[in-house]
C-alpha cells in the first residue's frame, strides 16, 4: 500500500478512536448548563477585554446569571444590550450612559516642541518611569502609544504625535484611561458635546510657553457660555455636560482652540 | 526500579521542565497568583501529562514503529493531548466546578502547554520503554507542580510587600522565577 494511504489511515483511525472516546466522555460528564448564560453571552461584546474585572465575557455572563455581577457590569455594553440582558434575567434594566474615551491633549508636533529625543522602550509607561520630560509640556500626551496596545477595539492611533480616539470604534471600556501614565485620556459620557483638549494645570503664560494649543485658563469660554456650564478648575476649563447645550460659542471664541466639539 | 527512581528525580528536579528546560512558561506565570489555583492546575497537568505520556508511548511502540511512521509522531501526539485535555476539562466541569472556573482559559490551554508535547517527544528521543515514559511524564508533572506552587507561594508573600513601582506586576515575578531557576541549578550536582 502506498505510504500516503497508510499514514492517512493511521491518523484517521487515531482521530476516530479519540473522537469516539470524547463523545462517550461528553455524555458521561454532561453538565446541565443554564441556557441563560449562552443568551447573556450573546448580548456582550465578546472582546474579552477584562474591563469588567472577570476573566472574560464567558465568566461575566455566568456571574450575571448567578446574580453576582450587575447587568451593566460590562462597561462597553450598549444600553440596548443591557436591556436585553435584564430581560433575559428578569431584572430591571439599568440606564447606563455609554462612555467614550477622550484625549485631553492637543499638543501635536506643530503645537509643542521636543525638549529631548527619547530613545528608550517605546512605551509611555516606561518613558514616564524614566522621570524625564522629553516634550515641552509636562502634562501632555507622550505619543508612544501605551493606549493603542490595551485597546481591545483598535480604536486608538497616534496622529501627529498625540493619541487620537476613533469614537465610532470606542466601546468605552476605559482600559486606555487606566493605561495612560499621564492621565491624559479621560472617560466622557457619550452625551458630552464639548470638552477641553488640554491637561496642563499651569497658569496661562506657562502654558503658552510650551504649547500653542493648550488651555491658558483665560476664562473667555466661561463668559461666553449663557448656560453657566463652564467653570475654571486648576487653570483648565471644565464643561458640565448636564448644562451644556452644545451651542458652540465657547468653541468659536477660544483663543487657542483648545475647547472643541467631541 | 533504580532506573525508574532515577528518571523521576531527573525529570522532577534536575531537568525541571519549567526552570531548566523553559517549557510551559505561559501557564507558569499566568496561574501562579494563588496557591490553590496553581495546585489545581498542577494536578490537572499531572493527569494530562501522565496519561498522555502513556498513550503516546503505546501508540508509538505499537502503531507508529511497526508501520515505520515515526515521522508522524508529532501530529499523533498532538491529537492525543488535545483529546485528553478535553476529557480533563469535562471531568473538572462535572466534578470540580470551582476548580474549573478558577483555571479559566488556562485549562484548555494545557493543550498548547509545550511541556506536554515536549515530554512525549523527549521520551521517544531517549528511547524510553512504555513504563519509563509514563514515569517520566509523572516526574515532569511533579516538577511542574512543585515549581508553580512554589512560585505561587512566593507571589502571595510579594503581594503584601512594598515592591518598588517599576518592579510591580510581571517584572518582580520574572525576577523570582529567575532566582528559582538558579536555585534549581543546584540539583545538577545530584547527577
Amino acid at each position: 500500500m502506498h505510504i500516503v494511504m497508510i499514514s492517512t489511515l493511521v491518523i484517521g483511525l487515531v482521530g476516530l478512536i479519540l473522537g469516539g472516546a470524547l463523545v462517550t466522555a461528553s455524555k458521561k460528564f454532561y453538565v446541565e448548563t443554564d441556557d441563560r448564560v449562552t443568551k447573556v453571552r450573546q448580548c456582550l461584546r465578546g472582546a474579552n477585554c477584562g474591563a469588567c474585572g472577570y476573566a472574560g465575557c464567558d465568566a461575566v455572563a455566568e456571574a450575571m446569571v448567578r446574580g453576582e455581577a450587575r447587568v451593566d457590569a460590562c462597561p462597553g455594553n450598549s444600553t440596548e444590550n443591557i436591556a436585553k440582558i435584564a430581560a433575559i434575567l428578569g431584572k430591571e434594566t439599568v440606564d447606563q450612559d455609554p462612555q467614550v474615551a477622550y484625549v485631553q491633549c492637543a499638543g501635536t508636533c506643530d503645537a509643542t516642541r521636543p525638549k529631548a529625543r527619547y530613545v528608550g522602550i517605546a512605551d509611555c509607561r516606561a518613558a514616564y518611569l524614566s522621570g524625564l520630560n522629553f516634550g515641552s509640556c509636562a502634562f501632555g500626551c507622550l505619543g508612544l502609544g501605551s493606549c493603542i496596545h490595551v485597546c481591545p477595539q483598535g480604536a486608538i492611533s497616534i496622529r501627529d504625535g498625540i493619541a487620537v480616539v476613533d469614537s465610532h470604534k470606542c466601546v468605552g471600556c476605559g482600559m486606555c484611561a487606566k493605561a495612560c501614565p499621564k492621565g491624559v485620556i479621560a472617560m466622557h459620557d457619550r452625551t458630552t458635546k464639548v470638552a477641553v483638549r488640554c491637561s496642563n494645570q499651569n497658569r496661562g503664560p506657562a502654558v503658552k510657553r510650551v504649547c500653542s494649543a493648550g488651555c491658558i485658563g483665560c476664562g473667555i469660554c466661561v463668559k461666553q457660555c449663557q448656560q453657566g456650564a463652564i467653570t475654571l478648575e486648576n487653570n483648565l476649563s471644565r464643561v458640565d455636560p448636564e448644562k451644556c447645550i452644545g451651542c458652540g460659542k465657547c468653541v468659536e471664541k477660544c483663543p487657542t482652540g483648545s475647547i472643541r466639539f467631541l | 526500579m533504580k532506573n525508574l527512581i532515577l528518571i523521576i528525580v531527573s525529570t522532577a528536579l534536575v531537568n525541571n521542565v519549567v526552570l531548566s528546560q523553559f517549557l510551559g512558561i505561559c501557564s507558569f506565570l499566568g496561574v501562579s497568583a494563588q496557591k490553590k489555583a496553581s495546585l489545581s492546575l498542577g494536578l490537572a497537568v499531572t493527569a494530562v501529562l501522565t496519561v498522555s505520556s502513556l498513550v503516546a508511548a503505546l501508540l508509538y511502540q505499537y502503531a507508529l514503529l511497526p508501520l515505520h511512521l515515526e515521522y508522524l509522531k508529532t501530529i499523533v501526539f498532538i491529537l492525543v493531548i488535545a483529546a485528553l485535555v478535553q476529557m480533563v476539562e469535562m471531568f473538572l466541569k462535572k466534578n470540580a466546578h470551582g476548580v474549573y472556573q478558577s483555571l479559566g482559559i488556562y485549562l484548555p490551554l494545557i493543550t498548547t502547554n509545550c511541556a506536554v508535547l515536549g515530554v512525549a517527544l523527549t521520551n521517544v528521543q531517549n528511547g524510553y520503554s512504555i513504563l519509563e515514559s509514563t514515569v517520566a511524564g509523572l516526574g515532569t508533572a511533579v516538577g511542574y507542580t512543585v515549581a508553580i506552587v512554589l512560585l505561587a507561594a512566593i507571589r502571595e508573600h510579594i503581594d503584601q510587600e512594598a515592591v518598588p513601582a517599576p518592579f510591580r506586576g510581571a517584572p518582580i515575578v520574572l525576577l523570582c522565577a529567575t532566582l528559582m531557576a538558579m536555585a534549581f541549578m543546584g540539583f545538577a550536582s545530584l547527577g
